[in-house]
């Protein structure tokens, strides 16, 4: 078992157990009793909880100060860092910021374009992209040392991960893309949230066809419905989603009371069926605005009680 | 070439509310070809100004000259005797020549008729597109020939992103993702294995980010 840094989730993965993650939004406010709440609901169940980046653009407390609040709550958190906001010296000054409080994991991403947001009348960033904030780092991290080449006194120790789209287009670069993104530098990859179970298996019978399966641990990524409206707003509004037409029936033909069991009940034969495929190290159980369900899902999937590691 | 586009003509009266002669300079150029401010475009300003002025009972003297270009010392010195003659210039030249006309003529009042875009090409008659953004360092070499700075809304150098759905980019239907043209047309070169070069982390001093730019070339300097 080698790790590279003293992440919990690292070890977990490393130990060949499989990983569980969770994540949390972050209040439209100051009052950290929020998310503090939600970080206790499921602290027990999951090994690290992410935390998002003004997700889909739209302005909340930062993801930094949240990941904080866990820390202080005994929950490892997943640092989200999204490039659409801040320049090379923000990031790295972020990076540094988090590694003070002993941040041991982060995830690498673009972020949703801002006219998703409140802020459509704001500029990007996008100094670097997803990959490159990979790259630097693990530059920051292995090398100990900032893009300006000047040596960084205590390095970053961080988990290094990135998201994976298999839905997205074009499915043909799917694969090749997770390829530049392991070469780029990352260690874990949390997907897109699979409700197309068949094409997530093509997709992973792609990355094992290369090998990647073993030079990075993906965590595959499941988010339970609460509702066929959830269902049908997620199949037709969300960019990049990709929900079959019978998962829409199924859960839009039991009573309206019944839909949110049947939500559930759908996630976990998700799991049940993901974990019999060879590449998947772990899940990252995304409930929207749903984190209380969080803990009945790990333990009806079989992966409760988290493994303890050193 | 530089792609602009009108302004509402009530934009542009509110800041010339004061003047009692006015002076509508167009471009032979790029803004010809674009449709927003060459011969043709200055006439119709014009007499748009005129009749606003007649309907509000003023008495302002609208008259136009269209330039062979704005963005050249030379062409601009050809209306130095003119230019005294009015109050204000409106120029519906691209940004570039609105300014090189107020840096000629420091004491003349010059304001813009257009919105300057972008750097871009005719699709065809009455629609223009992007295609540079004058970054300084041209990556097209690199990308298949199409730029991602320019036409991914997120520049990724390295995409594309999750959000691009059958070809088209997450911000609309109407926008194709660059990447996804990148990578049709590297398959179409038989050069998709470039795909996986990563692109490494740009340096942006000569994009915007790096102040003002000049071209300098000592050679033709004389």
């Amino acid at each position: 078992m080698i790790t590279k840094t003293p992440s919990k989730l690292e070890k977990v993965l490393a130990a060949g157990h499989l990983g569980v993650t969770s994540e949390c939004g972050p209040p439209r406010g100051s009052d950290p009793e929020e998310i503090i709440k939600k970080a206790n609901l499921i602290k027990n169940h999951v090994d690290a909880v992410n935390i998002t980046d003004n997700q889909t653009s739209v302005t909340r407390m930062c993801s930094l100060a949240a990941c904080i609040r866990l820390k202080m709550e005994g929950v490892d958190a997943v640092l989200q860092m999204v490039t659409r906001d801040r320049n090379r010296i923000a990031l790295q000054s972020d990076i540094l910021g988090a590694a003070s409080f002993d941040i041991y994991n982060i995830l690498c991403l673009s972020g949703d374009h801002q006219s998703f947001g409140d802020c459509k009348a704001g500029q990007n960033v996008h100094d670097l992209d997803s990959m490159q904030l990979i790259q630097t780092i693990k530059q920051m991290r292995d090398e100990g040392k900032f893009l300006g080449g000047d040596d960084i006194k205590r390095p970053p120790q961080m988990f290094i991960g990135a998201a994976a789209n298999p839905f997205a287009d074009p499915f043909e670069i799917r694969v090749p893309r997770l390829a530049k993104k392991i070469a780029a530098g990352v260690e874990f990859i949390q997907t897109q949230c699979i409700y197309n179970l068949d094409k997530f298996e093509k997709w992973m019978e792609l990355v094992r066809d290369r090998g990647l399966h073993e030079q990075v641990y993906i965590l595959a990524g499941v988010t339970p419905f609460k509702s066929a409206g959830m269902a049908r707003y997620m199949k037709n509004r969300v960019p990049g989603m990709d929900v079959p037409d019978e998962v829409v029936k199924r859960i839009a033909g039991v009573p309206k009371e019944k839909q949110a069991e049947e939500g559930i009940n759908i996630c976990i034969e998700s799991i049940q069926r993901l974990k019999e495929v060879e590449g998947v190290k772990g899940f990252h159980v995304m409930a929207i605005e749903w984190e209380e369900k969080v803990p009945e899902i790990v333990e009806r999937a079989g992966l409760y009680p988290r493994p303890v590691v050193e | 070439m530089i792609v602009a586009d009108k302004k509402p003509i009530e934009e542009i009266v509110q800041e010339i509310e004061d003047v009692k002669s006015l002076l509508i300079a167009g471009c032979n150029e790029c803004v010809t070809v674009c449709e927003a401010g060459g011969k043709k475009e200055v006439g119709i300003l014009a007499s748009a100004l005129r009749m606003y002025y007649l309907n509000k009972g003023k008495d302002v003297k609208v008259d136009e000259v269209t330039l062979e270009r704005q963005c050249d010392h030379e062409y601009l010195e050809e209306i130095r005797d003119m230019v005294e003659r009015y109050d204000a210039i409106v120029s519906i030249a691209c940004g570039v020549g609105i300014q090189f006309v107020a840096e000629q003529y420091p004491k003349m009042r010059v304001y813009p008729g257009v919105d300057t875009c972008f750097m871009g090409a005719t699709e065809k008659r009455g629609l223009w597109v992007e295609r540079c953004q004058g970054c300084g360092q041209c990556v097209l070499a690199k990308t298949g020939t199409v730029c991602p700075i320019t036409r991914c809304a997120k520049r990724i150098m390295n995409g594309p992103c999750g959000g691009s759905t059958k070809g088209m980019c997450e911000i609309s239907q109407e926008i194709e993702c660059a990447w996804q043209l990148i990578i049709d047309r590297l398959a179409a070169l038989g050069r998709l294995d470039e795909y996986e070069k990563l692109f490494p982390i740009k340096d942006w001093s000569t994009d915007r980010a790096g102040g003002p730019r000049k071209v300098v070339r000592e050679d033709l300097q004389q």
